[in-house]
């Protein structure tokens, strides 16, 4: 016999000496970057060692006022004006803009939020580049995706975009709202605000008319402020459902218009005759994609009772390739958690798990002294009553049940507050669409998951959300039918 | 001979398929203008709603899970029932306070709205579903779907093609609603529930309470199982309480102004969308 | 016995297939890593001339090749094997005597397998006694495909007999199974029926070894694994040209079976122009220099 080698990967750093980052951001209104009335700024820091990276403008109650202006002027007297074919083609414009520097982007996206680059660089960019290409196309074919109806733009949107997918989030919110012909103020959040400022740049380079877009950072306050602003039409807003509720008040008799993409706890069900391999990557995808930083995070999974063993022995083993480390890093799977908050909730909710008597299996990967980490963790011996069964922890963590019939995992699935996504897995073409139709859910993925795409609509049900972002249904947030 | 004397009608409440008075025992003495005839029309409670809703939730699956065809048949039914109920609503209208053409308009219209929405049950779907051309080896396709369970509470200003408005496409989207009737004008409702009765609805797609707005809003509002809240009105504290409570479980607020409900453009498959929910499915297509 | 696919055979989704070998192919393999996988490939490649022109004149020259893969570059192994038709067996153990590497040769009526059961089994024991270490015989693809999987199982357990102490790779023809299903339940065939290995292809039919085809019959040893205990070979062949192919396929032995099966033991490359780009590329990390074929014995 020859001798076994152990074959370890080299380190496969993506180099950041092609970026051009700054060491302090202002805001972005009226077409130019501006100082904030506040004169506050804050850091955002690379979470996976703790190093500062830039540090950016927070802006109170008055900037948020100077940004509104821009954009209620810029809406008046320019964007609401101008022929829809032209507003079209500024947006196609940022696509080119943003593709063409989409490595700089994929590269500030993973320093400032954690993600690895094989996520930033093959999902995010390129989607937020997809998603500006499909918008451009309709702003000049509205009448087509309202049978019987004219859209016209609602005015000034308020847009405030959550930190796991920074900005992909910003480019779903901006291009169907900039096709349908609203201005708008958005605000990054307060850990991520890196590649908005950037989109800021390459929006600036595009030429587009100041005021059309402000992008203003800040923290809570900030959104706070935009939410409350009496000369805002609209708000979109992606992140968490407390928060959600919290705007849906705020909101109440404002005559506000709004779109919520809100939480969610999804199940994952996987049938006898699925095909296991792909389900033990499907059940990977689901989970650990961006850390479980994912509203539509498949973490609750629900095995058939027959090939339990069988697919949890093989996820713990798929569980032990996943590569946890340096973001940058080519090869990495995991990156670091977004924030010590974020990791303290994870934390949080793990103990809660042992606690309440789950059984825990985790990688055994090392992780990084420096940073937030948290290994990829699933859990067994746990069931509906379970607090990590109901309630979303955005972490890499996984419950698992068993489940024995069809009805009773979709009377499961069902159990929840939540109805953002959901997943099956079978072989049988009918039993996917009795579990698709059935369950509550606003995007199903069969024999799949976490799978996007601009042209297909995403939101969710009951305490998920209202309103979808993507595809034709993706416009009806950003007009009124008359 | 003695003059024989009028049955007259017991205004109920309209409950999982059965007309039951209010569990409260409270009633409102409703006159018409002339002070003439008086009416005791049921003043539903919290509790009558309570029971509604879980009629409503009961009925939701299996009326969504209708073929869209079946759905359309018994809107249609409604409509046909009504036309022959003609002269009934015709003398509560009248009482209500229309003038002879004004009934035959309302009644006209009622019918005519079911009959559109009946048409609609089976094509909004078609019409408002998309493949979408993703950019991977995937079939797409996203379709609209029920939400649910609707709370309503029912235009004001009129008795019956207010309310007739808002239950035909909620209900033509599969839906099972429960609407407050108009508090100022309510006669019409029982007999309208009267007509769903004989139109083999299901028990529970449709309840319909009568009562105060002020007593009862809070509570549409605030269930945590209604999945949309839909108010017809103009006052601004409502529709703020509405928009407040629909927060508790991210209902989906939906408002009408009061408006005149006899025009052509208060029909549409908008309405329809507008207590839907957007559902996109995703498979590989491979070997 | 075998005769339906669900109560045998685990079904596969080949877009769930593709997307895995995706997100295995890329994988970026740098620095040391590169240059020790680069070497681990060149060990494990079966040197392989299957023509009908092929001589002894040319088979001694590739034998020469398999131990001398680039005098001129110190401290680089030696190929797994040269595998040859069975006329030109004894010719190759001629003369590979004391190199270490292996004498494999196709047998059962390759390509095609068209030939009656006891005239592959005599294929298969002559070329055993003119001293072949490795038989490649191919399953018959017409039984497999008009449902006959228990003739297809006793004729691979009949071969595994016939081959005594030489190893047994069974050749599953992938191209012409056409889907994974097809794929996953003949690897599962050929294990319980005997094969010390499994591979691709002939490399005589299109295609021949594809990355979701690998794929699918590494995760049908990881199962038989899990359900024996015993390790079987892996053999891709035909279409592997480039080093970067080769590591890449490394990236997914190491993934699905781990680093037990990085081992010219359980796994081979069935190449004839894989070896030289391999070197190319090893010289390259050395030199620093891009390679020029010029450089590299094309025997």
């Amino acid at each position: 016999m020859s001798k076994t080698i152990k074959w370890e990967y080299s380190p496969a750093p993506e180099g950041t000496d092609r970026i051009q980052l700054k060491e302090q951001y202002d805001l972005f209104i009226g077409g130019k970057f501006v100082a904030p009335k506040s004169r506050q700024y804050f850091d955002t820091i690379n979470p996976s060692n703790e190093k500062k990276i830039a540090q950016v403008a927070d802006a109170d109650q008055s900037d948020v006022n100077r940004a509104v202006a821009s954009a209620k002027k810029a809406y008046n007297n320019v964007w609401s004006k101008m022929a829809p074919k032209e507003r079209g083609k500024y947006i196609f414009r940022i696509a080119r803009l943003l593709q063409e520097r989409a490595r700089e982007f994929s590269v500030i996206e993973t320093l400032d939020g954690g993600k690895p680059i094989r996520e930033s660089r093959d999902v995010d960019v390129p989607l937020s580049v997809a998603h500006f290409f499909y918008y451009a196309g309709w702003a000049d074919k509205l009448e087509y995706a309202f049978p019987g109806r004219k859209a016209k733009p609602i005015g000034v949107a308020g847009q405030i975009i959550p930190w796991n997918f920074p900005l992909l989030m910003a480019a779903w919110k901006l291009a169907p709202a900039l096709a349908t012909g609203n201005t708008v103020v958005l605000k990054p959040a307060e850990t991520t605000p890196l590649t908005a400022v950037k989109l800021a740049e390459i929006i600036q380079e595009a030429d587009l008319p100041p005021g059309i877009v402000n992008i203003i950072t800040g923290t809570e306050k900030t959104g706070q402020a935009i939410v409350n602003h009496a000369d805002i039409n609209k708000i979109a807003f992606t992140g968490s459902t407390e928060v959600g509720k919290y705007i849906m008040k705020a909101v109440a008799g404002s005559g506000k218009k709004y779109n919520l993409e809100l939480g969610g706890k999804a199940a994952n069900i996987i049938f006898e005759d699925a095909a296991i391999d792909q389900a033990v990557e499907g059940i990977i995808n689901s989970i650990f994609f961006n850390q479980g930083h994912v509203c539509c995070a498949g973490s609750r999974l629900y095995v058939q009772e027959g090939i339990a063993d069988e697919v949890i022995s093989k996820l713990q083993k798929r569980m032990e390739t996943l590569i946890v480390g340096d973001p940058l890093d080519k090869n990495t799977d995991i990156g670091a958690i977004n924030s010590k908050m974020q990791l303290d909730k994870i934390k949080m909710y793990v103990n809660l798990g042992l606690d309440e008597g789950g059984s825990i299996y985790q990688s055994s990967c090392s992780l990084p002294k420096k940073g937030y980490w948290h290994a990829p963790t699933i859990f067994t011996d746990v069931s509906q009553s379970n607090r990590i069964v109901q309630e979303e922890i955005f972490g890499p963590v996984l419950a698992i049940q068993t489940f024995r019939t069809v009805d009773e995992v979709i009377t499961k699935a069902n159990n929840s507050p939540y109805g953002l996504s959901g997943g099956v897995w079978t072989d049988k073409g009918s039993k996917i669409f009795k579990v698709t139709k059935d369950i509550r859910a606003g995007v199903i993925w069969a024999n799949t998951f976490n799978k996007f795409d601009p042209a297909s609509p995403f939101g969710g049900y009951k305490e998920s959300g209202i309103g979808s972002e993507g595809g034709i249904e993706g416009l009806s947030d950003y007009v009124n039918l008359v | 001979m003695s003059k024989r004397i009028d049955i007259q009608k017991t205004y109920k409440l309209f409950i999982d398929g059965k007309f039951p008075r209010t569990e409260s025992g409270r009633y409102i003495k409703w006159t018409d203008s002339n002070n003439t005839t008086v009416v005791n029309i049921c003043r539903g409670s919290r509790k009558d709603f309570r029971n509604a809703m879980v009629s409503a939730r009961k009925a939701s699956r299996s009326w969504a899970c209708r073929t869209a065809y079946n759905r359309a048949q018994i809107l249609y039914r409604i409509g046909e029932i009504l036309e022959g109920r003609r002269d009934q609503f015709m003398a509560e209208l009248t009482l209500q306070g229309l003038t002879k053409k004004q009934t035959a308009s309302e009644i006209d219209q009622s019918i005519d709205r079911f009959i559109y929405y009946a048409g609609w049950a089976d094509k909004y779907q078609q019409v408002f579903s998309h493949v979408n051309p993703v950019s991977m080896p995937y079939f797409n396709f996203t379709v609209p779907e029920a939400t649910g369970v609707v709370a309503a509470i029912a235009p004001n200003d009129t008795s019956l093609l207010g309310m007739v408005s808002i239950i035909a496409p909620v209900i033509a989207g599969g839906n099972s609603i429960v609407i407050l009737a108009s508090e100022s004008f309510p006669l019409c409702s029982i007999t309208f529930a009267e007509v769903l009765h004989t139109s083999d609805v299901p028990a529970g797609a449709v309840n319909i309470l009568t009562g105060y707005r002020s007593e009862l809003i809070e509570h549409f509002s605030s269930h945590m199982d209604v999945n949309a809240i839909l108010y017809c009105g103009d006052n601004g504290v409502d529709k703020k309480l509405v928009e407040t409570n629909a927060a508790l479980n991210v209902k989906h607020v939906i408002q009408f102004p009061e408006q005149n409900w006899a025009k052509d453009e208060h029909q549409s498959p908008y309405h329809i969308l507008k207590c839907q929910e957007t559902k996109t499915t995703w498979h590989p297509i491979g070997v | 016995m075998v005769k339906s696919k669900n109560s045998t055979s685990q079904v596969i989704d080949q877009i769930g297939t593709q997307e895995r070998v995706a997100r295995l192919f890329s994988r970026s393999i740098k620095k040391e890593s590169k240059v020790q996988a680069l070497h681990l490939a060149l060990s494990m490649i079966d040197l392989t001339t299957l023509e009908g022109k092929d001589s002894s004149g040319k088979v001694k020259q590739l034998c020469y090749k398999a131990s001398h893969l680039h005098d001129s570059f110190s401290g680089l192994p030696n190929v797994a094997a040269i595998c040859v038709y069975p006329t030109m067996v004894p010719v190759a153990k001629k003369a590979l005597e004391g190199t270490g590497i292996n004498v494999a040769s196709v047998a059962t009526a390759f390509p095609s397998g068209m030939a009656d059961l006891q005239a592959k089994l005599d294929e298969v024991k002559s070329v055993v006694e003119d001293g072949a270490d490795e038989v490649d015989m191919v399953i018959s693809r017409g039984e497999f495909l008009r449902g006959e999987y228990e003739y297809v199982s006793d004729e691979i357990a009949q071969v595994k007999e016939a081959c005594g102490n030489a190893h047994l790779k069974v050749i599953l023809e992938t191209g012409e199974l056409v889907t994974l299903d097809n794929v996953r339940l003949a690897s599962d065939l050929a294990m319980e029926a005997g094969a010390d290995f499994i591979k691709t292809s002939t490399g005589k039919v299109s295609p021949a070894a594809t990355p979701s085809v690998v794929l699918t019959m590494l995760e049908a040893i990881k199962d038989y694994q899990i359900k024996t205990g015993k390790k079987i070979g892996m053999k891709p062949a035909g279409g592997i040209g480039t080093a970067k192919q080769a590591v890449q396929y490394l990236v997914m032995i190491k993934e699905t079976l781990g680093n037990d099966w990085l081992s010219p033991d359980l796994f081979r490359f069935g190449a004839s122009s894989l070896a030289n780009d391999v070197l190319m590329q090893i010289v390259k990390q050395s030199t620093g220099h891009y390679q020029s074929k010029d450089y590299f014995s094309i025997d």
